[in-house]
């Protein structure tokens, strides 16, 4: 316990990302308590309140609390992010042990379709399948639909890693001891891959959470749902920046730019963890 | 076999096209929706502008989709459209063309995107070389937070926080838009200027964010390059400085940088498509937003497809200019 405390006070960056996404948290907890998250839906207070006491994060012009939709609408735009990442993330590792343990004619499929995967934007892709679907989104089908693409970047990139990990040392020798394939994967290279998975984890989840922002903000996300990318559509629908009504995009800009530099600054602090190469040459 | 490369490699390209032209079919098929027919009836049922329109349209969709064959004939007709790039009328627009409404806005996007990938490209590139350079100004090592921090944003959030500041605040350059209302589009200098500077904030935001993006990936290059040998060696045998940094460093980091470029092209798009869309930017992103917001499918599936086929070109052309950049890749087999 001592050794993690005096690591992650050596490990800026950890810290930093850990620090932001905690006190994100913490403000969805204490805010559960403080407000009565039912004003995040719509026609529930007096529209267009700047910020004051009663309405600290002010109301917005279809009568929202933007304190509440905060605290309602943070989570939901993290969860679709986790689940969508954990899923790429799963797919993705999956996949790539298949390539790279077992090579040949399965590796030059898999890599191929990443490869040509990744070079076609996106979001572009997202809104083909998002406009498919009948009807407006809920947030699970949404996470869904992220996750449909957020498994090329994981596939290839942790291929590459269980590559220059399959001719270490370690792995030749269970390899002639006589270890089963599968045996290998989850005792040899699993355990030694396991933060380099957990950087790759946190880059999914913050790339989902763009890509679901991105959709929510063209109008494609789960329509009732206070999610921060919904918020930002609002604002964008309203033209509130023309209009002056600054508190409305502030709150919901605040919060996701604490989102994304939490998970930047925990993805660089992972990144030292699992290549300590990093630690002396940066 | 440089030919034999090439010509595998245009195959890739091809391949691209045809799934993305795929996708676009069957998709939007696969939910069972009639996209003509719905949205014909909602525009029937508004009873609104294009009433007289309607007839001719559904006549002209159904012998150009031939909606009575079988799905693989009409799967056969659309590749064979969508090959000469004709993605029938706008839905919303008619009787405009989808080509039409897509060639109209190319221009602006290819304009803002190319400036500013190349801007914060070579910026970037730049930054990050003398970042990891031992000699350089100290004042430099204060450039690295910021750029980070930046970095980790996406462009539209910095456009949103530039807009307000920049823009309603200080009022120094407009808000939204191409051009000024009003304004002639015609080949004069205030036009130009004016189609400048609505451009600003937009490109703005995106080379601010991504050009901490080139730096960080540079600067790791350039990390691991200087520790090579044949560094040291120059440096032993007294190069100047200038040279031993252009000639053997950056020379050699640089070749990642461009590999990067071609795989990070298609996200530029996309965060680019969310800037024009906050700015109202006449390009292809603020012409899908449209398509999106008027149930516009056909439209939507022809900005989708010519933008996917044109960064499948681009990242074609890149990669067969990248043996000139780099000799040692000859593409032979070994």
């Amino acid at each position: 316990m001592l050794d993690l405390i005096r690591y992650v006070a050596r490990n800026r960056s950890l810290l930093a990302g850990a620090a932001l996404l905690l006190a994100l948290l913490l403000f969805v907890v204490l805010g559960h308590f403080v407000v009565d998250v039912d004003h995040a839906r719509a026609l529930s207070v007096r529209p267009l309140r700047p910020p004051s006491w009663e309405y600290p994060f002010g109301t917005d012009r279809q009568g929202r609390d933007l304190l509440a939709v905060m605290v309602a609408g943070t989570p939901l735009t993290l969860r679709i992010g986790f689940v969508a990442g954990l899923l790429g993330v799963g797919v993705g590792t999956v996949l790539a042990f298949v390539a790279a343990y077992y090579r040949g004619i399965t590796d030059t499929i898999i890599r191929g379709i990443a490869d040509i995967g990744l070079t076609v934007p996106g979001l572009l892709v997202l809104i083909i399948i998002a406009v498919s679907i009948k009807g407006s989104l809920s947030v699970n089908q949404m996470a869904m639909v992220v996750a449909s693409l957020a498994w090329l970047y994981p596939t290839r990139t942790i291929r590459a890693q269980v590559l220059s990990l399959r001719e270490r040392g370690y792995v030749e020798i269970a390899r002639m001891s006589g270890v089963s394939g599968p045996g290998i994967i989850f005792t040899e290279l699993m355990p030694n891959m396991l933060p380099y998975l957990a950087a790759t984890l946190v880059n999914a989840v913050s790339a989902a959470i763009l890509a679901s922002i991105g959709l929510e903000v063209l109008g494609l996300g789960p329509i009732d749902s206070p999610t921060l990318g919904m918020t930002l559509y609002w604002v964008n629908f309203n033209a509130a920046m023309i209009n002056g009504w600054w508190w409305w995009w502030t709150a919901p800009t605040v919060v996701i730019v604490m989102v994304f530099l939490g998970l930047f600054f925990l993805t660089v602090g992972l990144d030292e963890l699992a290549n300590p190469r990093l630690r002396r040459s940066v | 076999m440089q030919a034999i490369h090439v010509a595998r490699r245009f195959g890739v390209f091809l391949l691209i096209v045809w799934l993305a032209a795929t996708l676009n079919f069957f998709l939007p098929r696969l939910s069972g929706q009639d996209p003509v027919r719905t949205k014909l009836l909602a525009q029937a049922a508004l009873g609104g502008y294009v009433q007289t329109g309607i007839e001719d349209m559904i006549k002209v969709y159904d012998q150009r989709f031939g909606l009575d064959k079988p799905l693989w004939r009409q799967y056969v007709t659309y590749l064979a459209d969508v090959s000469r790039f004709d993605f029938n009328y706008s839905i919303a627009n008619y009787p405009r063309t989808v080509n039409e409404m897509i060639a109209e806005a190319i221009p602006w996007t290819v304009g803002l995107l190319g400036v500013t990938t190349l801007v914060s490209f070579g910026l970037g590139t730049f930054l990050g070389a003398l970042l990891a350079w031992p000699r350089a100004p100290r004042w430099m090592a204060w450039l690295m937070p910021p750029l980070w921090a930046l970095h980790a944003i996406p462009f539209f959030l910095l456009g949103l926080i530039l807009t307000y500041v920049l823009a309603f605040q200080l009022d120094l350059l407009p808000i939204f838009g191409g051009y000024s209302p009003g304004a002639m589009p015609a080949l004069t200098l205030e036009f130009g200027l004016d189609i400048l500077s609505h451009a600003m904030l937009p490109a703005l935001s995106i080379v601010l964010v991504s050009t901490g993006g080139w730096a960080l990936g540079m600067r790791g290059m350039m990390v691991t390059t200087m520790g090579e040998d044949y560094v040291t060696f120059a440096e032993a045998k007294g190069l100047k400085s200038a040279t031993v940094f252009l000639r053997y460093c950056v020379r050699n980091a640089i070749l990642p940088q461009v590999t990067a470029l071609a795989l990070a092209l298609g996200q530029i798009l996309s965060g680019a498509v969310l800037v024009e869309v906050i700015f109202g930017y006449p390009g292809i992103g603020a012409l899908l937003f449209q398509a999106i917001r008027e149930n516009d499918h056909f439209l939507i599936q022809g900005i989708v497809f010519t933008v996917i086929v044109a960064l499948g070109l681009a990242t074609f052309v890149l990669d067969v200019l990248y043996p000139l950049m780099d000799p040692r890749i000859t593409y032979r087999r070994s």
